[in-house]
């Protein structure tokens, strides 16, 4: 099926087997060099308003930023891996966590969303575009001179008041650390703006996205036929709505504090620490799952495409996206147990954290009810997305463990925590971004990605993760508490943490294949051709690289699934739905 | 050609196919984004309300800004009419009622400058000097921050109008962009209400 290839409505000339030779339109970076000077070339990327040329500036944004995040984490992992080391200082190494936690979250997380998503929804909702192409490329270079805000406080910072050189104040900021008293330099002020600014973009772009699903789809896409991926993309946009917007309002009350005086957070003068808490979480407990539910949906389509059955119960999957969405946005004080809330306040935050289970393992039950007697392919995206199945099992019961305030006032700051949170992280939402790169890498480069190497990279990944966070729950037990820069030799975890550092090295590894698996398969991969999956989304009846305008023509659909009837004309879908 | 899906006879017609307007969708997704950052400078101020260790306190030195939410509020009849009158093709009366309107804001904006005058200068009040001063110009001033972005967006729309630019068939548009600044005068009855009523 590898090679079949179906008409793109109205094409001047029906594409071949592998688009990149057919002469439809092609626009690989490498082609568009030879016609072009450089400068021109990249000024062509720096001015570009194409969903999918930004959609792919911000996914290569997300990778180098995963670099840079996951370096930040294996310098940790070195520093923890034996007792009373000095690789980092006791300053590095909270500005390494601090770094490490926020590159990973708004740079990397908050990045790869709306990379995969501005360059899938509009081609699987038979959309030109984005609704607002301008917005989207502002959005873009908002959130990316964020980031570079960010970084630049590790030259910027220093020296001007004699501290640090990047913020250390961790990711979530707890006042009164972040006061004028207590961080003097500039390290918190490049942290909150950078924020701030990023968040403007963000907010942008989660408009962007929700006036692109409701109002750009094809003649017959109703909401109900949009893909699972579009679905989630439109849900976690509209959550990230109303959770950016608390963190920038927080942020510019901090700023507030810093600059002109204020005492938001200044206890001397009757304000609170507590208040910063609440809304911080009130942001961050959300954004958690503004990251994961778009993974959810690379989970769907895969699990579809390769089990070789439609999802099952499509509308209950819709509906637990939306009421995980509203749960979501009412159990961030579990975050804040120890404080010492009443005990309604307790009760009210352990239920509603624990209501969060039911959506998602209804998800879950739909996914191996998928799986169940289908076809199954063990192709890299496939691997990846099985394992996260089975790893978002273990971090949601580690999670409900976490919502009962009694446990988690023993745990609470423990590596337990960091456990739990790294399950959905890097085992939930990491893997469903790898396979969201081996299941489109062909779609948007033209070509396929080694199996080999993906392969190998998963692998090695699976070892490494497992090692790693596995065993941090063991040391939480033990009583390590997180955001330490070293430990004495007698407390028993010295094996225990060189286990995780080893398994750190190897997810380094790991990623370091899959980097180099990128670059090799974009000049060397095997040429993929319109379909290689054999899958049924719209975006699939598109040439690979497709050109600038998607479609020639205004698809138009009648199921869930447009290709299945195309391919099936004898029994399409919407005979039955 | 048409390929997706393969038109057979048996393929059912898709019916009539609309959609939101992607303006509006636009518009309402940022009043709820705005309304978060809004909600939670309310519940700062409202959690604060009476938790100044030194004064001056509200009910020392706020007067309840009676004519200033009366502009405000009559500035969203006003742009009403105007959407009105565009959506007839009046383009006078559109350019007379959306320059009422921006009147009204900047008489709104000048008594907030006198007020926060007064404030400053007679009564001492100032961000850093108590929690109530804090949580007061911060929200206040969001508020006003936002009256002077619609401002702005305003006056485009009025050079546009007085160029020549600006016609009819934009009248969506328009509508569009007073929805915005009716959300900011809706948030002024919540900011009235929170700092003059309740928090006095």
């Amino acid at each position: 099926m590898a090679d079949q290839t179906f008409p793109v409505p109205g094409s001047p000339t029906p594409a071949g087997p592998f688009a990149g030779s057919s002469g439809v339109v092609d626009v690989t970076p490498a082609q568009h060099e030879e016609r072009t000077t450089l400068l021109e070339w990249l000024s062509g990327w720096v001015v570009t308003v194409d969903h999918k040329r930004l959609g792919i500036l911000y996914t290569l944004y997300t990778l180098i930023f995963l670099l840079v995040g996951g370096a930040e984490a294996i310098a940790i992992r070195i520093q923890l891996a034996y007792p009373g080391s000095h690789f980092l200082s006791p300053e590095l190494f909270n500005e390494m966590f601090t770094m490490h936690g926020t590159t990973m979250v708004f740079l990397v997380g908050m990045m790869y969303i709306f990379g995969f998503g501005n360059y899938m929804v509009p081609l699987m909702i038979g959309a030109r575009d984005m609704a607002f192409p301008r917005l989207n490329a502002f959005s873009f270079w908002m959130s990316a001179f964020g980031g570079l805000l960010l970084y630049y406080s590790f030259i910027g910072g220093f020296g001007l008041y004699g501290m640090g050189a990047a913020p250390d104040v961790s990711w979530w900021a707890y006042a009164p650390l972040t006061a004028r008293a207590f961080s003097p330099g500039h390290a918190t002020d490049y942290w909150a703006l950078a924020l701030i600014v990023m968040g403007f973009g963000t907010l942008g772009s989660a408009i962007n996205m929700i006036a692109t699903t409701l109002s750009m789809r094809c003649r017959g896409m109703t909401l109900m036929r949009m893909p699972l991926f579009a679905w989630l993309m439109l849900v976690t946009s509209g959550l990230t709505l109303v959770t950016i917007t608390p963190l920038t309002a927080a942020q510019i009350m901090l700023i507030i504090d810093r600059y002109l005086g204020g005492h938001f957070f200044d206890t001397q003068a009757g304000g609170s620490a507590v208040v910063w808490m609440h809304f911080f979480w009130i942001f961050g407990h959300p954004e958690v799952y503004v990251l994961v539910l778009p993974t959810f949906g690379i989970a769907s389509e895969v699990i579809q495409v390769f089990s070789r059955k439609a999802i099952f119960g499509y509308p209950a999957m819709v509906a637990a996206s939306v009421g995980i969405a509203f749960v979501s946005l009412g159990v961030w004080a579990h975050h804040m147990f120890t404080i010492g809330m009443t005990s309604v306040g307790n009760s009210f935050f352990v239920l509603s954290t624990m209501l969060v289970g039911i959506p998602t393992s209804l998800k879950i039950f739909n996914w191996i009810a998928t799986l169940w007697g289908g076809r199954i392919r063990f192709n890299p995206p496939m691997l990846f997305v099985l394992a996260f199945v089975f790893q978002f099992l273990i971090a949601g019961l580690t999670g409900i463990m976490l919502s009962v305030a009694p446990w988690d006032w023993q745990l609470h700051n423990s590596y337990f925590v960091i456990a739990h949170f790294h399950y959905i992280l890097v085992g939930a939402i990491v893997f469903n971004i790898f396979a969201a790169f081996y299941y489109w890498y062909p779609k948007v480069t033209g070509r396929m990605l080694d199996e080999t190497l993906g392969k190998w990279h998963f692998w090695l990944f699976l070892i490494g993760f497992h090692l790693t966070f596995d065993t941090m729950h063991f040391l939480g037990f033990m009583g390590m508490p997180r955001s330490i820069y070293t430990y004495e030799p007698d407390r028993g975890w010295n094996h225990l943490n060189l286990i995780v550092s080893i398994g750190g090295f190897i997810q380094g590894i790991a990623v370091l294949i899959f980097a180099w698996n990128l670059v090799r398969s974009y000049f060397r991969g095997k040429l993929a051709g319109n379909d290689p999956w054999d899958a049924w989304t719209l975006e699939w009846a598109v040439p690979s690289p497709p050109p600038a305008y998607n479609f020639a023509v205004d698809p138009e659909v009648h199921s869930r699934r447009p290709l299945w009837d195309l391919k099936h004309p004898d029994d399409p879908d919407w005979k039955y739905e | 050609m048409s390929a997706i899906p393969i038109s057979s006879a048996a393929s059912p017609a898709v019916q009539a196919w609309t959609l939101p307007s992607r303006g509006r969708v636009a518009m309402l997704c940022l009043i709820i984004g705005e309304s978060a950052i809004f909600t939670i400078f309310v519940v700062a101020y409202v959690f604060y309300i009476g938790k100044s260790l030194t004064g001056p306190t509200p009910a020392q030195v706020l007067d309840l800004p009676i004519f200033n939410t009366v502009c405000l509020l009559s500035s969203s009849i006003t742009i009403w009419l105007s959407e009105r009158a565009i959506d007839h093709g009046r383009m006078k009366s559109f350019a007379a009622w959306w320059a009422l309107t921006m009147s009204l804001g900047i008489v709104f904006l000048i008594g907030t400058a006198i007020e926060w005058h007064k404030l400053i200068y007679l009564d001492g009040l100032t961000i850093h000097t108590n929690l109530f001063g804090t949580t007061f110009y911060s929200l206040v001033g969001l508020h006003a921050t936002h009256v002077v972005v619609g401002l702005l967006m305003l006056s485009l729309v009025l050079i546009f109008t007085l160029t020549g630019h600006l016609t009819a068939r934009h009248s969506e548009r328009v509508q569009v962009l007073a929805l915005y600044w009716h959300f900011v005068d809706a948030v002024w009855v919540v900011v009235f209400t929170v700092v003059y009523i309740v928090g006095r």
